[in-house]
Order: structure tokens, then sequence, then C-alpha cells
């Protein structure tokens, strides 16, 4: 018994060494930088130890602008992106000719960069002085004036992102769930069927159920993604983000570290503690949610 | 509800591309299951009658033919509006669902004049429950219970609709030796108790012959032969028949009529009269034979396997199409039966049956 408990930590210990050095340590380092006034990385030296750090960016308005812009993404993308996988996921399970054709369509954006696609978006929603943008020219037909959707109105540059943000997460989501749909055993539909059961009634009261743990398992998932929110932002509207007003709390920590504003590691920490609060804390609130709710 | 299916007939595209021949998993059925009896259709795997009580569903619908329960053609109606109960072979209770609502599920599916409060779909619900006895799990979950006690929700959610036939795939095939013959008394039980016209599939001989008032035995997608258990048992139509009724199975041998006598190998086991001379097979049940020192048929001793009261001599014969030869002798005859060396019987005419040796149908004979 002795021995093979050795063998077990031998096994796992090239996992513990790379978690332990690469995510648990910088895990406590960063809790500490967090409290550690004014931290000088290069020379390791320190003011004072305190919560300066998290009332000063609790008061910094690019914070504050990151904060909101972070939550109005995750509200918005994590619900619609995952009721579109949904609704995409069961319209392809019912589908049987150029089913896989479908498929391929849907996920093509898994397997295309993001920066690529940000390009893509550019072009479809951003104005140059020679024309105003596939998407204004759609606008226009419906009568409507042009919008800079990449330098206009806060709104604007909002739905471009979520639009986005939606679109690149879809995939993952599809794949996923139409994975689900297709492991539900069918002599439940069968079943459901000699019962005469309405279709509606099916998709709720059998469908859902089935498969509510891969919901739950993407719903989770898919606010954790969402509150890590950076990339897409940066595709979109470049790295200035500050002055876009479209950072994420993920971009504003970034920028406390490298960006034009950066050498703040107390700072950036801080922030980066407080995403790390937020995020446990939604985290937990879904569980606690799919406990009542999924049925395995 | 009787039920009568005129040239019923299912055929699957074949997916072999170098063969294009449809498999015709359900060939031209024509018969009639009259109203409120149990009925076994039986079949080795693969023969089609899970195929054919889908096609009574209306799960599947059938390349030609029809269907008639009652008066009314059902053929082309779908499942739903058939008015049937399924229990499905894994019983298909809904996991996430209690008991109750399991069985309340296709109450709350009616509509328009049909639709029942909430306290009539509980009081109906409750009677299922009764009747197969699980009235005292009502909340429980389905992975909550045993599998005697899933059939029973199975059979429940089927019955509270009350019916007009009931069709059961396989429904003791997942369950152990012992709580399949306690469970099959019970269907028993339900069946008399609700008198709906019953269809229940299965491949296991005793089963469909221990329970059903009729028995259809069916293989490669036709029908062999239909009637009461005992009827088919005394008097199978063919050798597939024979063969596939009765445990331990039948005693085949290679044989030949000649001159009025009924050889196996070389030895004269009987006098007949009817079939004319000519190869055959002869069938004998187990039980078809009666120890005798100077018996007219012998075999090389095997084995003595004592089963209570009656006992299984385990003997070989050249002559014989099975491993071995099987017969089930009264234990007083015991004495009777020698250690070693050879074993003679006599045979009991009316558990011999001859057949054809081509075709393998069913030549009537008279004992002299």
């Amino acid at each position: 018994m002795e021995k093979n408990n050795l063998k077990a930590w031998l096994y796992l210990l090239p996992s513990i060494l790379f978690l332990g050095v690469f995510m648990v340590y910088p895990l406590i380092d960063v809790f500490i930088y967090s409290f550690e006034e004014g931290y000088n990385s290069a020379s390791g030296i320190f003011f004072g130890v305190g919560t300066y750090n998290y009332s000063y960016i609790l008061r910094d308005p690019y914070f504050l602008q990151a904060v909101k812009n972070t939550f109005i993404l995750v509200i918005i993308t994590v619900p619609l992106s995952t009721a579109f996988a949904l609704l995409i996921s069961v319209a392809l399970s019912s589908v049987k000719k150029l089913r896989e054709l479908f498929e391929t369509i849907f996920f093509l954006p898994y397997v295309t960069n993001t920066l690529a696609v940000g390009l893509v978006f550019m072009i479809l929603f951003k104005s140059t002085p020679y024309s105003d943008g596939l998407m204004n020219v759609i606008l226009g037909v419906f009568g409507m004036s042009p919008i800079d959707f990449i330098d206009g109105p806060y709104w604007a540059k909002m739905l471009v992102l979520s639009v986005y943000t939606v679109w690149v997460v879809l995939p993952f989501k599809i794949l996923i769930l139409t994975s689900a749909l297709a492991s539900v055993n069918r002599t439940y539909y069968d079943a459901a069927m000699v019962d005469g059961t309405p279709k509606w009634r099916i998709f709720t009261k059998i469908t859902l159920p089935m498969i509510s743990p891969t919901l739950f398992y993407l719903i989770i998932t898919g606010f954790i993604g969402a509150f890590k929110a950076y990339s897409d932002a940066v595709a979109l509207f470049g790295t200035n983000l500050n002055v876009a007003e479209m950072n994420t709390i993920v971009g504003y920590i970034y920028d406390m570290l490298y960006g034009n504003s950066g050498g703040y590691p107390s700072f950036a920490s801080a922030a980066a503690i407080v995403l790390f609060v937020i995020v446990l804390t939604i985290t937990c609130i879904n569980l606690l949610v799919s406990k009542k709710h999924v049925h395995y | 509800m009787k039920i009568v299916l005129e040239n019923l007939t299912k055929k699957f595209p074949s997916r072999n591309k170098k063969e294009k021949t449809d498999v015709i998993a359900v060939n031209d059925f024509t018969f009639e299951i009259p109203d409120g009896k149990l009925i076994g259709l039986l079949g080795p795997s693969g023969c089609g009658k899970s195929t054919a009580l889908n096609l009574l569903c209306g799960l599947l619908e059938p390349t030609s033919g029809k269907i008639y329960f009652g008066d009314d053609d059902v053929t082309n109606l779908p499942a739903q509006q058939r008015g049937v109960g399924f229990v499905f072979q894994n019983y298909a209770l809904y996991p996430h669902l209690t008991v109750k609502d399991n069985i309340m599920f296709p109450l709350q599916n009616l509509k328009g004049d049909k639709k029942l409060t909430k306290d009539e779909m509980q009081k109906r619900a409750l009677e299922a429950a009764k009747l197969v006895q699980i009235d005292g799990l009502m909340e429980r979950k389905p992975s909550e219970l045993s599998g005697g006690q899933q059939q029973r929700v199975a059979i429940a959610r089927a019955l509270v609709k009350m019916p007009r036939v009931l069709l059961m795939d396989e429904p003791l095939s997942n369950l152990d030796a012992r709580l399949r013959l306690q469970t099959r008394e019970e269907i028993r039980r339900i069946q008399s108790e609700t008198k709906i016209t019953t269809v229940f599939v299965t491949h296991d001989q005793e089963e469909a012959m221990s329970i059903s008032d009729l028995i259809i035995v069916m293989d490669a997608g036709t029908i062999q032969q239909i009637g009461s258990p005992q009827d088919v048992y005394d008097d199978p139509v063919n050798l597939f028949v024979a063969k596939f009724l009765g445990t331990p199975p039948i005693n085949v041998f290679e044989g030949e009529v000649r001159g009025g006598k009924l050889y196996i190998g070389n030895e004269d086991i009987m006098d007949i009269s009817g079939p004319s001379d000519g190869k055959v097979h002869v069938a004998i049940r187990p039980e078809g034979f009666d120890p005798d020192e100077k018996g007219r048929f012998s075999c090389h001793m095997g084995r003595v396997e004592v089963m209570g009261r009656d006992i299984s001599v385990v003997c070989f014969n050249d002559n014989c199409e099975n491993e071995n030869v099987r017969a089930i002798i009264s234990g007083e005859n015991l004495p009777e039966v020698p250690k070693t060396g050879d074993v003679r019987f006599n045979v009991k005419p009316n558990k011999v049956f001859i057949f054809e040796h081509e075709t393998k149908t069913r030549i009537p004979f008279d004992a002299v």
C-alpha cells in the first residue's frame, strides 16, 4: 500500500510540478503583489503594505470602464451565444441532407485565427475614406444613415464587439451541443412519439433535461471565457483600448503591466484579484443554480 | 381490440453496394390476432420480430400491406394516433422524472376534449401503479429502482392511457433469471386483468410458451406457424419450428423411410404407414424415449445427468445432427439405463416427427 502511494505521487509529480511553478506560485505571488504598494519588479522593492492598490483601481475611471464593458459583454454574449448554439444544434440534428456541410460551415470560425476574423469584421463594419463598410451599405438600403461602428458611438462599438464575440464562441458550443444531442438515447423519442407528445413538449421535457449537464457546462465556461475577453477587443479596436472606451478587465491588467501606462504590477495584480473574485463568485452562483436544475 | 394484418411487408434497402437486393425483414404477414389475447411473437434474433412490432406500433412504415385495429385501418396512422402502449426493451423511462411523472407523461399529452384535470391524472396514474404494484414508489427516480421495478413502471406508463393494444419488445430480456419467471407471471396477470390485446416479442421459447395464449413463430421474416403453445409444440409444421421449441432441444437424426419402416442408420426404430420411401429428417423430443433392453433404437452411452424428478441421459448416435442425443426419462427408469456400452430405447410415436429431407416440411405418418 505504502509503495503504491509512492508510485501514485511519482506519476502525479510532473503535473504537480508544472502546476505549482506556473499556476500556484504566480497566483500566490499576484495575491501578495496586490497588497504591496508601488512594487517595482526590477528592483524588487515596495513602499508599504495595504489596500491602496485596490482603492486606486476602484477609483480609476479606466478600470471602472473596463469592468462595465466586461459585464455588458458577459451579459449580452453568454445567453445569446448559448441560445443560438442550442437553436443551431437542434436544427442541425434534425436535418439529414447536407448536414456535414452545415456543420463545417458553423465550425469554420473555430479554426480561424481571432485576428484574421477581426480583420473581416473591420471590413464589414469600418468606415474608410472609400467606403462606409458593408454593414453601412446594407443599412443604407433600408434608408438609414451610416454609423461608424469602429470609431463611432459607444453602443455601436459594443454591438460590434458583442456580435463578434458571439460569432467566435459559437462553433465550440455548437460542436459540444450537437454531440450531446446525438448521445440522447433514441428510444426516449420513440417512447414520447408513441405517447403522442407534441414537439415542443419533447424539446422542453426530454431534450433539454437530457442535455442540461452539457448546457450548464457551456454556460459556466462561457461566463469564465467572457470575463477573460481581451483579444477580441484588440482585434477590432486596436491596442489603445482605453481611448476607444472598449477596454476589458484583462485588457486593463495587460495595460498596467506592459501598455503605455505600464510598469504598475501592483495595480495589475489588484485588478487580477478583483477579476478572480468576480469569476469565482459567478461560477459559485452558477453551480448553485445548476444543482437545482441539472438532473444528473 | 382484434388486430388484423394483411400481406404486411417491410423491406429495408440494401447497404451492400455490390448486391442491391433489399432486406425483407417482414415478409407477407397475414393473420388475425383475436381480441383480448396475449400473443408471443417468437423467433431467433434477427428474424424480424422487432420490426413486426414496430410496424404494429407505427414507429416504422410498412412497404406494403395493411394493419387493422378492430375495423379501423391504422396502416397510415402515425404512432401517436394509434392508441398503442409500447414497453421498450430498455424501458425508456425518463431518468429525470419521478415514477409518478413518468406514468403521468402520456396523460399530460392529451389535448382537446380528452384533456384531464390534474386530479384525474393523479388518480389514473395511481390506478396504473396499483395494477403493477409499484404504488409505494411513486416519488422515486428510475435510477433508484431495481430492474424489475423499472419494468413495472414501463408497463404502467404504457397502460395508463388505456391503449387499444399493448406491445412489448423483449420485456424480460433485461431481468435476471428469477425475476424473469416472476415478471412473466406478472405480465400474464396484468393482461388477464386488463384484457388488453397484448403482443410481446421474445427469442426465448420457454417464455413465450409459458404465458402466451397464442404463439407466432417466425424465421427470416416469414411466419412459420401460428397456434396455441401446446399445439405448436405437439404439431410443428417444419423442422425449424420443431427445433426452435422445447428445452432441451429436439433430437434430429438423418433417417430413411423404407418399406413401411423408419430407419435411423441401419436400425428400424418404428413401423409406420403413410410416407413414401426416401431420405428424411427424424426428430424425436427428449421425452420421447423409453429405455428398454430390447428397444429398437440404440445409442452409445455417454453420461447421466440427474435433475431431481427427471434424469437426462446423454448419449451418442452417428446419425444424430445435434452434438449428442438427449433423452429425458423418469427417475424410476434409471436402473434400466446401463452405465457404459449401448443404451437401447423404444420411441414414443407421438413424440417423433418426420420431415422432408430437402424442404424440411413435416410428413404426416401413422404408427403401426
